[in-house]
């Protein structure tokens, strides 16, 4: 049940630049979030948006990107300014195996982190695909190299790694191992490409979606796909639950619920 | 008729309990769900002629007894949304389309278009607390209300319902007034204009400042905006606030209301809600000797 009309406020202790374009802010307080909830972010006069939490516990962080007027406000906050967050909210990953694949696109590594931490540590054997449009905008590949796993780096432009989609190196990478667990968070193309191969190698998955959203807490239907809302039932979705979904990697919703493409 | 059929102004409902509009109701296919769920009906979200984003976040604040929001009618427009009407048109219950504007031709412009596409009957929202120059603003007095139902009624051939504010100081004015314009039914009420304030960052939570407050906290004032409004007025009444138990829905049908709606009952309790106050609605009637919601009826005026 919600405590303090179910914001709370934090202050910012330090605000770190993982890449040229991605940032995460530590907060002043613990978050006990399972690997993939998200909370909602308030920016104070400006916004109120959701965000994967990067750092559960004691350390609290999220790691954003600035695509908007409420990221960009929370971009230049200094060490001490606050902010409001309520949650956690939604479904996350489920760790379950003793091999598992984790891929990321772009920022998607920020929700799949803390499960990569949580799965080594619990002794499982996580390989991680990596992937960014280049080199500088791998994120967490320190992080998730420091905590055991062993990181495919993949750029569109070649810079690092192989050159080519994450799609690709996960294909390579589950038709030579023995991975008994799929978990991705990114693009949503991405997503539809890993949701065919789990099907064709057998191998389950996890992912975390993303759609836009005003409440957060499963009544506005803002963040509606095929009847499901990733508020609530996700944002971490079953492949079972995935291979169902017909807007998948097709439609959105809008902020006013109009039906746009997924590009 | 088996004990908990309804009739509201010739639209028979196979339960008293419909979906409120606001909750759940941006696409048609979350409207199927919350029929099959066990809603007697649904009613859709509020919509305009031209798509509204609604108000930044936050628009939504969690409370130990209810919820406070401020959407902001946030919609795609009515010719966009008649293609999620008629996907919840296939859910197998009556669909109610409730429509708003800022003046009586543009709602009975909306209205026009929302009955093309079939639904059971049209709600007009008369009473939301968090839009400037809509709902609320322009159902506060009896005199525009009338002429609202009036402008309505002269177009389209299905029922309509007015959904009423309970932030003025008669209602049971409004219900008359509304009756008077040639409504079928009175939905009260819409939520009670609220605020609510973090301390620590010293402002208001919503973007709106205001927003409109529901759930539990709003019930015994619903149940008493019923129990008024059915002194007033012949057509039937629909009792929305608050509602999550059968214990709440039957204070509302005694109050005077032939149908409840629920909203923010799914955010505490789960879409099960809806079958969960059937339930308890039947095993009342079998136990007090009821054979029908309508014996019920607005019985607590003696």
């Amino acid at each position: 049940m919600p405590i303090d009309n179910g914001i709370r406020a934090f202050a910012i202790t330090e605000q770190i630049d993982e890449t040229p374009t991605i940032r995460t802010v530590h907060l002043d307080g613990s978050m006990h979030a399972q690997p993939g909830q998200f909370v909602m972010v308030w920016v104070p006069g400006k916004d109120e948006f959701p965000m994967s939490v990067s750092y559960p516990g004691e350390l609290f962080g999220i790691t954003y990107k600035v695509a908007g007027e409420g990221t960009r406000h929370l971009s230049v906050m200094k060490p001490g300014e606050k902010i409001g967050v309520r949650g956690p909210y939604g479904k996350g990953y489920s760790i379950e195996g003793e091999s598992i694949l984790a891929v990321a696109g772009g920022t998607g590594m920020a929700a799949l982190a803390p499960m990569v931490d949580l799965a080594v540590a619990s002794g499982a054997s996580v390989d991680v695909v990596l992937g960014a449009r280049t080199q500088s905008e791998l994120l967490f590949r320190t992080r998730c190299e420091r905590s055991g796993a062993a990181v495919h780096i993949t750029t569109d432009d070649g810079s690092d790694g192989s050159k080519g989609l994450a799609t690709d190196k996960a294909r390579e990478l589950l038709e030579a191992g023995d991975h008994d667990m799929m978990y991705t968070c990114g693009p949503e193309r991405m997503i539809v490409g890993l949701l065919e191969l789990s099907g064709t190698t057998g191998v389950p998955m996890q992912a975390s979606l993303e759609r836009y959203m005003k409440c957060g807490i499963g009544i506005c239907d803002s963040c509606a796909i095929d009847g499901k809302h990733v508020c609530v039932d996700g944002p971490v979705f079953s492949h079972e639950v995935l291979s169902k979904l017909s807007d998948l990697g097709r439609t959105r919703l809008n902020p006013s619920g109009g039906r746009i493409p997924i590009e | 008729m088996t004990e908990l059929e309804v009739d509201i102004a010739g639209i028979r409902m196979r339960n008293p309990t419909m979906l409120a509009s606001g909750i759940l109701n941006e696409t048609g296919r979350s409207m199927v769900d919350i029929a099959k769920a066990g809603a007697g009906a649904v009613v859709t979200k509020s919509v305009g002629l031209e798509p509204r984003e609604g108000h930044t976040n936050p628009c939504i604040v969690e409370l130990e007894c209810g919820l406070i929001n401020a959407m902001g009618l946030p919609n795609p427009g009515i010719d966009a949304y008649l293609e999620e009407v008629a996907v919840a048109q296939g859910g197998g219950v009556p669909v109610i389309g409730s429509v708003f504007g800022g003046s009586e031709e543009e709602i009975a412009e909306v209205a026009r278009r929302m009955a093309s596409a079939g639904v059971a009957a049209v709600e007009l929202n008369l009473s939301c607390p968090h839009a400037e120059g809509l709902g609320a603003e322009i159902g506060s007095t009896p005199d525009m209300v009338e002429r609202i139902c009036r402008a309505v009624k002269a177009g389209v051939e299905v029922p309509i319902f007015a959904k009423l504010t309970p932030n003025t100081s008669s209602i049971a004015s409004l219900a008359s007034a509304a009756e008077e314009g040639g409504a079928d039914g009175i939905v009260a009420i819409n939520t009670l204009k609220a605020m609510a304030i973090c301390p620590e960052l010293g402002r208001p939570i919503l973007s709106n400042r205001f927003g409109g407050l529901s759930g539990k906290a709003v019930r015994a004032v619903g149940v008493r905006c019923v129990y008024e409004i059915f002194d007033a007025v012949t057509i039937p009444i629909i009792g929305v606030g608050g509602v999550t138990t059968s214990k709440d829905a039957l204070e509302y049908i005694m109050a005077g209301a032939t149908a409840v709606q629920m909203g923010t009952a799914i955010w505490s309790e789960g879409v099960g809600v809806f079958s969960d106050v059937c339930d308890g609605l039947a095993k009342f009637m079998k136990a007090n000797d009821y054979g029908s919601v309508e014996e019920m009826k607005g019985i607590a005026h003696r």
